[in-house]
């Protein structure tokens, strides 16, 4: 890198930027960038993040206008020249700086019916597991999401209507319709056919295009679209 | 600056897809009046419909048809891609299937153009 000095920007809330001017250093994530600030230039910064290496879903902010999470991306790969813009995500109440409320994501989750539905107790023997199964299969795809909220930060139907559940707990939803292990069908079926539900998405795909663990929450929503609509002409609902 | 935040993350082809058949369909709803009244002018007023067909001879006419050709075309492909992607199973390469609607429909609407000119 030429520069050995980045010119970072960081959208506090209140739309007020500060700018900062921090050391380049080989091999930097964005995340080191905002950790550095706050201990070495602005000590009331405040932001959130835990495990550092991509498995908590707690560090994800708005970097140059896209979702990411800043402890797996290196700097070098979102630098604008030697300037970078940081804020906080997308879609969600900002409590101060660079940490939002998660709350609404959660909250969202749970009303998805993205929750264990189980009939058996831990006396009786496992339940078994086709894993080459379509249903399967189609439940592996969603398995591996962090609850990072990127998806939402980056969907612009749930900037649009807040009842929205939002791609990553829909995904959930239909991870867990497609679990031989859940006995939820019914329920689920009805949490994500709602006025907050999947039919809400216009697959826009940004959920996907910016997932970083490459999962496809919206294929998975149209997913929900087909079983929702499946159950309404055999069940009437 | 928050309205360039915004902006850059639709900077990927099935956002571009989305809006485009948005746009398209809005155009297409405006048109469709304005479409069915100058029809109608065979029943009401035949000799102002003849003035409007000779219109059609201008050039900047035969532009706005290729526009109109297009809207169509890609209004339609990108039905189609829509309704293939929430009813057919499919997973991967939607990308593909996005830019190549738009192509076919551009490829129609271009060779409607050059039978016009």
């Amino acid at each position: 890198m030429t520069n050995d000095v980045l010119k970072v920007t960081i959208e506090r809330s209140a739309d007020v930027p500060d700018v900062f001017e921090v050391p380049a250093f080989e091999s930097q994530t964005v995340l080191d960038v905002v950790s550095w600030i706050q201990q070495n230039a602005d000590p009331t910064l405040s932001y959130r993040f835990a495990c550092r290496v991509g498995m908590c879903g707690s560090c994800a902010m708005m970097v140059n206008g896209v979702p990411r999470w800043t402890c797996r991306t290196h700097i070098n790969k979102v630098l604008d020249g030697n300037e970078i813009t940081i804020g906080p995500l997308r879609n969600l109440p900002v409590i101060k700086d660079l940490a939002v409320d998660m709350d609404p994501f959660f909250d969202k989750w749970v009303s998805a019916e993205g929750v264990h539905h189980g009939t058996l107790t831990r006396v009786d023997p496992i339940a078994p597991v086709d894993e080459d199964s379509a249903a399967r299969v189609e439940a592996n795809a969603g398995i591996e999401c962090i609850n990072c909220s990127v998806c939402y930060a980056a969907c612009d139907t749930v900037t649009g209507n807040p009842e929205y559940l939002g791609p990553a707990a829909l995904q959930r939803a239909w991870t867990l319709l497609n679990d031989a292990k859940d006995e939820g069908r019914v329920a689920i079926l009805d949490a994500v056919s709602g006025s907050g539900g999947c039919h809400n998405c216009h697959s826009m795909g940004s959920c996907t295009a910016y997932c970083p663990n490459d999962l496809d929450p919206m294929s998975a929503i149209a997913g929900l679209k087909r079983e929702t609509a499946k159950s309404f002409f055999k069940r009437g609902r | 600056m928050k309205a360039a935040s915004g902006i850059t993350s639709r900077a990927h082809p099935l956002w571009l897809a989305y809006i485009l058949h948005r746009l398209s369909g809005l155009a297409l709803a405006l048109f469709l009046p304005l479409h069915l009244w100058v029809l109608a002018l065979a029943m009401t007023d035949p000799e102002r419909l003849d003035g409007f067909l000779n219109l059609t001879e201008a050039g900047a006419v035969k532009l706005a048809e290729f526009g109109l050709v297009f809207l169509l075309a890609v209004h339609m492909f990108g039905g189609l891609r829509l309704m293939a992607m929430e009813w057919l199973p499919w997973s991967t390469s939607q990308k593909t299937l996005a830019a190549s609607a738009a192509a076919i429909s551009f490829l129609i609407s271009l060779l409607f153009f050059l039978k016009a000119i």
